[in-house]
């Protein structure tokens, strides 16, 4: 399994109603089914993911997210998931509000814009950044809003979402003194919790 | 071109007849003292009996879905691009089983049956019928038939709405529901269609209060006029507009021909056609059961409440361009099963073919449905379909 979504996983309670946004192939999902009997959906765009969901017997719902979450209802899930996929919606002030009303808790990962070898790639060829993991070219991209973790937490502090915790991790999904000392420059993936919980904030790491 | 127009068959077949064990209670209050269901097969049932997977009919089906009568039959059952060996449901997993609903006019008892009370046909005096009871009587077929517990129910538009009450009602005697372009209950506009057509039936005037039979008579202007206004609903206007455009009949505008257009023409095909095979009374019957179908009723309203006693997993699809049954109505029901945390799969098919989608091999629409059944065929195999 993608070490993101074992980080995850670990985060999960049995039994817990998980929403899976972006769910891809359903991996995270059917993992949660199996270890911990979650009641599980994921939402997804994509005919091919969709049909590798169904293959695997995961709760697969067709569901544009730039269109909304206003199916679910308040509180109605323990746990609302969005792996890799932020960058590509449209309104993301908008979505982590609809994630943190249909859960008290939300996990949101995403790459990092401000990776130093991105920097280095604009910095040095005077180029949009490509990479292992932002390997579109600018005009062929779902990646419409990509961003770094500064941005990412400054974002959340003007729009009152409170970050309860923090992980940054490389290519392989591993944390390094390096990248803890300085996350925004050699943090690759970064993993957040939030949650509606105003104590969750000082259970929080500093900031980037 | 499909990837699913395939010439793989079910080969000929031969339909059956079930004799009720007895009288059938029916929602109305009244009691069917004797009833038949005629049914085909295909497939074979294996030493477990748990493959079976039965076929739930729409409006104007019955239980001829796969194969042929004959080697020289025109055309084959009416899903037969679904249903057969390599194909979406596949008889090489599936013991596939396929009726006339109670009601209907292709050999199930219904109005056309003589009344064993008056030795007349039942004719309108044929008691309402709703989906609890169809249900109800197709579980009698599954007891006589050995099975238990089905794979899966399956059905679209009216047969979907079969599939959601058999999970209902059985919910221990299915592992799978599939739902294809249906709703949990019909929309005023829906059922306002639905009085249109019964409305041209029973004022034609060949239609005698529905005793047209011992009249010698058969009301095929209302009944042709059913069905005209049934097509437009099923067809999308982009579909149609492909299909039809404004061709001509004849390739110049003669004005005031009693057929210009070519879609005037097939329209007129359909009725006519339609006039000729189905039964007046059966089509009042069954659009009435179509009117009346609300499981959440007796729960408020609460779609959610009455799916509370629902084990199966459940395949939802709805089509792009219905308007008859739209996505959103199909999505009442995918949102119903997730507050109910129940375990439902959801597609949402893109196609220009309007609500009649459901009868054609899209390569998406077989895809999804070919990949949910094999996944419930491993399940029952391993035994983890519970």
């Amino acid at each position: 399994m993608r070490a993101d979504l074992k980080i995850i996983a670990g985060q999960v309670q049995p039994e817990w109603r998980v929403l899976d946004l972006g769910c891809g192939s359903g991996e995270l999902l059917a993992h949660l089914k199996a270890t911990k009997r979650v009641n599980g959906y994921g939402l997804d765009f994509d005919a091919d993911n969709i049909g590798a969901c169904i293959r695997a017997g995961v709760n697969v719902l067709e569901q544009d997210l730039n269109e909304g979450l206003a199916n679910f209802e308040d509180d109605s899930f323990d746990l609302v998931v969005m792996t890799e996929t932020i960058q590509a919606v449209a309104d993301p002030v908008l979505m982590l509000q609809e994630m943190l009303r249909i859960a008290s808790n939300c996990i949101v990962t995403f790459p990092n814009f401000g990776y130093w070898r991105c920097r280095a790639h604009l910095a040095l060829r005077g180029r949009m950044p490509m990479a292992k993991h932002l390997p579109n070219d600018w005009h062929d991209t779902p990646n419409i809003h990509l961003c770094t973790f500064r941005d990412f937490e400054a974002l959340c502090e003007d729009h009152r979402l409170p970050i309860a915790e923090r992980f940054v991790v490389d290519a392989d999904y591993h944390a390094s003194p390096l990248m803890q000392w300085l996350p925004n420059l050699f943090g690759l993936t970064a993993y957040y919790r939030l949650t509606r919980d105003s104590h969750g904030r000082d259970a929080g790491t500093d900031r980037v | 071109m499909s990837r699913y127009a395939t010439d793989h068959s079910v080969g000929i077949v031969t339909p059956r007849t079930f004799d009720g064990p007895g009288p059938l209670a029916l929602r109305s209050g009244t009691t069917l003292e004797r009833f038949s269901l005629v049914y085909e097969t295909y497939g074979e049932l294996n030493a477990a009996r748990n493959n079976a997977l039965l076929i739930c009919h729409a409006l104007s089906g019955h239980h001829h879905a796969a194969g042929r009568y004959a080697d020289d039959d025109v055309k084959p059952g009416w899903w037969d691009n679904c249903i057969g060996p390599g194909k979406p449901i596949d008889t090489n997993r599936f013991y596939v089983v396929s009726l006339n609903n109670l009601g209907g006019c292709h050999g199930s008892t219904g109005p056309s049956t003589v009344d064993p009370a008056t030795g007349a046909p039942y004719g309108p005096d044929f008691p309402i019928v709703t989906v609890p009871d169809w249900v109800n009587s197709q579980a009698l077929l599954a007891d006589h038939l050995g099975i238990e517990r089905f794979a899966a129910v399956v059905g679209g538009s009216l047969g979907g709405m079969q599939a959601l009450q058999w999970s209902i009602a059985y919910p221990e005697r299915l592992a799978n529901a599939v739902i294809i372009a249906a709703a949990p209950k019909l929309s005023a506009q829906n059922i306002a269609f639905n009085e249109i057509a019964r409305h041209a039936i029973t004022s034609d005037p060949d239609f005698h209060a529905g005793r047209y039979r011992e009249s010698e008579a058969n009301p095929d202007l209302g009944l042709a006029l059913a069905r005209m206004i049934g097509h437009v609903t099923y067809l999308s206007d982009s579909g149609m507009g492909s299909r039809f455009g404004r061709e001509l009949k004849s390739g110049d505008l003669e004005l005031a021909q009693d057929v210009e257009f070519q879609v005037e023409s097939y329209l007129q095909y359909q009725g006519r056609n339609f006039s000729k095979a189905f039964d007046a009374n059966t089509y009042v019957l069954m659009t009435r059961a179509l009117d009346y179908f609300d499981p959440a009723h007796d729960h408020g309203g609460d779609l959610a409440a009455a799916l509370a006693p629902v084990t199966a997993k459940f395949l939802v699809m709805s089509f792009s361009t219905d308007w008859r049954f739209s996505p959103s109505r199909s999505e009442e029901i995918v949102d119903a099963l997730v507050a109910a945390r129940r375990e439902v799969a959801y597609a949402s098919i893109d196609s220009q073919h309007g609500h009649d989608s459901f009868l054609l091999p899209l390569d998406r629409y077989f895809d999804v449905l070919g990949d949910f059944l094999a996944r419930a065929h491993d399940d029952v195999e391993r035994g983890s379909d519970r």
